[in-house]
């Protein structure tokens, strides 16, 4: 059961109906896929192609693309280290190196009970605080060795699971348009004028 | 570790900002707790810039943002009144995409405005859609920024439900839908068609520009204005003061002020935002008001000046001001906003083979030269920093940059090394500038401090057969 649910074919309903063309909710439904399995199975690509009229390999063709999409399973946590070059110079070799040890898996694996995933990052927008490394994409800055075996043993215990939600899971509230507000989304090709607050000039 | 020791930002809620004796344009609300709220915003002159502008018609808000001679923020450094000038007359609709995919490296400033901020990019985005004509908008966010998600999807649900977007924004013709668009992670979706590609559901490859510029055809082909998120955060004080009060702050050329994250070994590692133009990257580094001089009495040995696509600068340069074309003449850039700072202690090739793999990674395949070159950057590089690298090698970065970029490439003056600067720009054979970007590091690296990687490499003629010791086997 990897095709998105019923309560997930409404949310991507109104997503679908948020852009002008229905491809551009390719990656917002993936991701919705991904919160939903922990990674993006063959069957929720088949679902999304379905939903938004292209084919299964042109789900994959732009889903592989990224990054962030995991075509196998994934640990419930996602523990990136970032190795860029200001992390680098603030010891992030030596976090790696820690972590590595300290989970007892190599840097693109995944611990046995299949709770976390270790992988090696790029730059991740917290450079004055490094080094970094973000759990299932929440930041946690300036980690130390002690640092970290104390994150590890949050995670393993519970004691962060209001603050950091299953990997998958990008954030833990949505956009909603409220139906009386929007504005009618329309087809480029179904727009002959030009906004009603410009005033346009007779030619 | 040293970690420890080293100063945290007076606000917790906005890690590595510290504020300072200078005027905050786009900063204002980091002081708050709740600056991200809806409730605070209008506290403190949210909004305004919003009224102020729609009690105006659309092409005065334009030309008062052409005015000011705002600057994109996005690393191109293009004024934004022009380039919403671009869009070709009579073709509708147009469409706004605000460029929230900040992943080069050293820069930081775009996910904390979307953090502490998002009202402020809210409002600037309704600013520039009144005054270009856009009907639809687009707030594309790198995917790695969860929290910058959340706040940003929470503040679009308030503006939304207190009529600030939608149908017939304060009670005027003026109506747009604002999306959240989540990003999934790749570095080249930063460069604006990339972004717009992936916005359509495609792979984020940049098209081939010129001729055709998003401005004249972008979105589903239509026009559309691309704007980087501090770019766009600037636009409610402008409308809220006039160009005036925006000029007064920096230079002519480049007034206002931008938001600077200065990191590695300093004592206050940072963002800071700066006056612009008048500033110099000795303030930056050494300033009290700033990061405060290099960690534990080091000396400086080099530095990034604009993110890690910059060819490097080294002491020599400090005091060259924080502006484009002074920085460009001495061979760099100024980029996305982000120095990057090695002490005497830095291991240069290990320092630019983590920036040389960065640009390996991200390249996004399209352009051979790029996705080719590289791949064997990163990959010759590393070998030199194992220490298996021969002196060969070192010709051939050389060799494989001038695939990339033909010519001569930017660097600095060393006085040092008796080298004079080669002013910027570069000549390119990519569509855009990932390719470049990872030789920039590596060919600054080492033209700036050949001798590092001269002690690491074997000497052709060092190298011996390895010894048949075994009798081979008939």
């Amino acid at each position: 059961m990897s095709r998105l649910s019923d309560h997930n074919v409404i949310l991507a309903k109104e997503i679908i109906a948020r852009y002008p063309k229905q491809k551009s909710a390719l990656i917002p439904l993936v991701h919705l896929s991904q919160e939903q399995n922990g990674y993006v199975t063959e069957d929720a690509m088949r679902h999304i192609a379905d939903m938004i009229d292209v084919t299964p390999a042109e789900v994959y063709g732009t889903a592989s693309f990224y990054e962030m999409f995991r075509f196998e399973p994934t640990g419930k946590y996602l523990i990136n280290v970032c190795g860029t070059l200001s992390c680098s110079l603030m010891g992030a070799d030596s976090l790696m190196h820690h972590a590595e040890q300290t989970l007892g898996i190599k840097a693109g694996a995944t611990t046995d009970d299949g709770l976390i995933t270790l992988q090696h990052a790029e730059c991740q927008a917290a450079c004055t605080e490094a080094p970094t490394l973000q759990v299932n994409y929440r930041h946690r800055y300036r980690v130390t060795h002690e640092s970290f075996d104390q994150l590890v043993d949050d995670l393993r215990s519970g004691a962060l699971d209001t603050e950091i939600p299953p990997h998958g899971t990008l954030g833990r509230n949505r956009q909603q348009i409220p139906a009386d507000r929007a504005v009618a989304v329309q087809a480029p090709e179904d727009v002959t004028t030009g906004p009603a607050w410009i005033q346009v000039s007779p030619a | 570790m040293t970690v420890e020791s080293r100063v945290v930002s007076p606000y917790p809620w906005a890690p590595g900002f510290y504020p300072g004796d200078r005027p905050e344009i786009v900063t204002s609300r980091f002081q708050y707790e709740d600056g991200h709220t809806l409730d605070r915003y209008l506290a403190t002159g949210g909004y305004e810039g919003l009224r102020a502008a729609l009690a105006e018609s659309p092409s005065d808000v334009h030309e008062v943002v052409k005015n000011s001679t705002l600057l994109g923020r996005g690393g191109a450094g293009f004024p934004a009144g022009v380039k919403w000038g671009f869009t070709p007359q009579g073709v509708w609709p147009r469409y706004l995409v605000v460029n929230g995919d900040e992943s080069e490296p050293g820069t930081y400033k775009d996910r904390l405005l979307m953090e502490c901020d998002p009202h402020q990019l809210i409002e600037g985005s309704l600013i520039a859609s009144y005054a270009a004509g856009l009907s639809q908008g687009f707030l594309y966010i790198r995917g790695e920024m969860a929290l910058a998600h959340e706040r940003v999807a929470q503040a679009l649900n308030d503006a939304y439900a207190a009529g600030y977007i939608g149908k017939n924004i304060l009670g005027t013709d003026f109506s747009i839908d604002i999306v959240l668009h989540w990003g999934a992670g790749a570095y080249v979706v930063g460069e604006e068609t990339a972004l717009i590609e992936s916005l359509e559901g495609e792979r984020g490859m940049p098209r081939l520009k010129p001729p055709f510029f998003p401005a004249a055809v972008g979105l589903y082909g239509m026009p559309t204005i691309v704007n980087n998120v501090e770019t766009l955060s600037n636009l409610p004080f402008i409308a809220r003061e006039g160009s005036e009060a925006y000029t007064a702050i920096g230079t002519p050329t480049s007034p206002g002020t931008r938001m600077i994250a200065v990191s590695g070994h300093v004592k206050r590692p940072g963002v800071y935002e700066i006056v612009n133009g008048s500033t110099t990257f000795r303030d930056l580094i050494f300033g009290d008001d700033f990061a405060q001089g290099i960690r534990d009495g080091n000396e400086l040995k080099a530095f990034v000046p604009g993110g890690g696509s910059a060819p490097w600068f080294l002491p020599d340069q400090l005091d060259i001001p924080f502006e484009g074309p002074a920085a460009g003449a001495a061979g760099s850039m100024l980029g996305s906003g982000a120095v990057m700072v090695m002490d005497s202690t830095t291991d240069i090739p290990a320092a630019a083979l983590t920036l040389v793999q960065f640009y390996a990674h991200e390249s996004c395949g399209k352009c051979v030269p790029c996705r080719e070159g590289g791949t064997w950057l990163y990959r010759i590089v590393e070998r030199i920093v194992a220490g298996h690298g021969t002196d060969a090698d070192l010709e051939t970065i050389f060799e494989v940059g001038q695939t990339i970029c033909p010519g001569e490439m930017p660097h600095a003056s060393s006085e040092r090394l008796g080298l004079d600067a080669v002013p910027f720009p570069y000549k390119m054979t990519t569509i855009c500038f990932v390719g470049p970007s990872a030789y920039a590091p590596i060919h600054s690296a080492l033209t700036l401090f050949p001798e590092e990687f001269e002690a690491l490499v074997t000497k052709r003629a060092d190298r011996r057969p390895i010894p048949v010791t075994a009798e081979v086997p008939a």
